[in-house]
C-alpha cells in the first residue's frame, strides 16, 4: 500500500478506535462531561480523517462511493488482504 | 442494523505465512472462548435484559466483537495464503485443509467446529454479566497462551491489541453489574430476576 494511503486509513482507525473506546465509557458513563467534549472533538477529526481518505482511496462506507459511471465500492483490495493494511 | 466499513478495526499485515501459528489461532474465531461466541453470546443477551444502559453495552461490545472476528480471519487467511501442500503437511494443518482447503471456517485449535453450546444467554442478566465478564477473561487467557507461541512481530502485534481489549470489556460489564445492582435491592440482589420477574 503506498504511504499516503496508509498514512489516512491509519488516522481513520485511530480516531475511530479512540471513539469507539469512548462509545463503550458513555454507554456506563453517559454523562461524563470530559469523555462528551473528547467524543465531539474526535468525532470531527475522525469525519475530516475519514473524508480526506475516502477523496483520494474511494469509500469505506458504501453510502460514501461514488456511483456515476462506476460503483468504486466494490474495487479491491478488500480489508482483509494484505495489500489493504 | 448493520454497515460494513471497508476497514479492519487494526491493521493485519502479515509477511510470512506460517501454517503451524494459523492452526492455534482459528481458535479465536470459533473455539470456546473465541470472537463468534463473544458476538452471539452479547448480541442474543442483549433483546431481553433490563436497562438501557446494559442493552447498550451489550449491543457496542457484541459488534465490536464482530470487527474482531474479521481480525482473526484476516490472519488465519494471511497466514495461510500461498502455501503449498507440502508447507501445509509440513504445519501440520493437512487434517484442515482436506475439508476446507484454505477457506476460513469457524473451528477450535482442536478442529472442533464452532457451536452455540460455547455460550449462554439466561435471560437473567445478573447471571448473564457474570458469564460475560468471565467469558472475557477466558479470551484473555487464550491471547496469553496464543502469544506463548506466537514469536512473528506481525502477528503479535494484532493479537496483542485482541488481548488488551477483552481487559477493556471485562471493565465496561464490571460497570454493567455495578449498574444492574443499582437498580436491585441491596440486601437481596437475587430476591427477584428483573428480566422476568418486572
Amino acid at each position: 500500500m503506498e504511504n499516503k494511503k496508509r498514512q489516512l486509513l491509519y488516522a481513520v482507525q485511530m480516531y475511530d478506535f479512540y471513539l469507539y473506546e469512548l462509545q463503550l465509557y458513555l454507554d456506563t458513563h453517559p454523562t461524563c462531561p470530559n469523555a462528551l467534549h473528547a467524543f465531539r472533538k474526535y468525532k470531527e477529526l475522525r469525519d475530516r480523517a475519514a473524508s480526506a481518505y475516502s477523496d483520494l482511496f474511494g469509500p469505506i462506507s458504501p453510502m460514501q462511493s461514488g456511483c456515476d459511471n462506476v460503483f468504486d465500492w466494490v474495487k479491491g483490495p478488500w480489508p482483509w488482504e494484505k495489500e489493504a493494511n | 442494523m448493520w454497515v460494513y466499513e471497508k476497514r479492519l478495526q487494526y491493521p493485519v499485515n502479515i509477511k510470512n505465512p506460517n501454517p503451524a501459528l494459523a492452526k492455534i489461532i482459528i481458535t479465536q474465531l470459533g473455539g470456546p472462548d473465541g470472537e463468534l461466541s463473544a458476538s452471539q453470546r452479547y448480541l442474543s443477551q442483549r433483546y431481553s435484559a433490563p436497562y438501557a444502559q446494559v442493552q447498550g453495552i451489550l449491543t457496542d461490545v457484541g459488534t465490536e466483537e464482530l470487527a474482531h472476528v474479521e481480525m482473526i480471519s484476516a490472519i488465519v487467511y494471511q497466514l495461510t495464503k500461498g502455501l503449498t501442500p507440502e508447507q501445509i503437511k509440513a504445519g501440520g494443518l493437512d487434517a484442515y485443509f482436506v475439508d476446507h482447503t484454505l477457506g476460513i471456517y469457524p473451528q477450535s485449535a482442536a478442529g472442533m467446529p464452532f457451536t452455540a453450546a460455547y455460550f449462554q444467554s439466561k435471560g437473567d442478566t445478573v447471571t448473564d454479566l457474570h458469564e460475560d465478564m468471565a467469558a472475557e477473561q477466558k479470551a484473555r487467557t487464550t491471547y496469553d497462551n496464543i502469544l506463548r507461541f506466537a514469536d512473528d512481530p506481525d502477528v503479535r502485534d494484532p493479537i496483542k491489541f485482541l488481548r488488551q481489549r477483552e481487559i477493556v470489556h471485562f471493565q465496561r460489564f464490571g460497570e454493567a453489574l455495578r449498574i444492574t445492582q443499582d437498580n436491585l435491592n441491596s440486601k437481596n440482589f437475587y430476591a427477584f430476576n428483573p428480566e422476568f420477574d418486572k
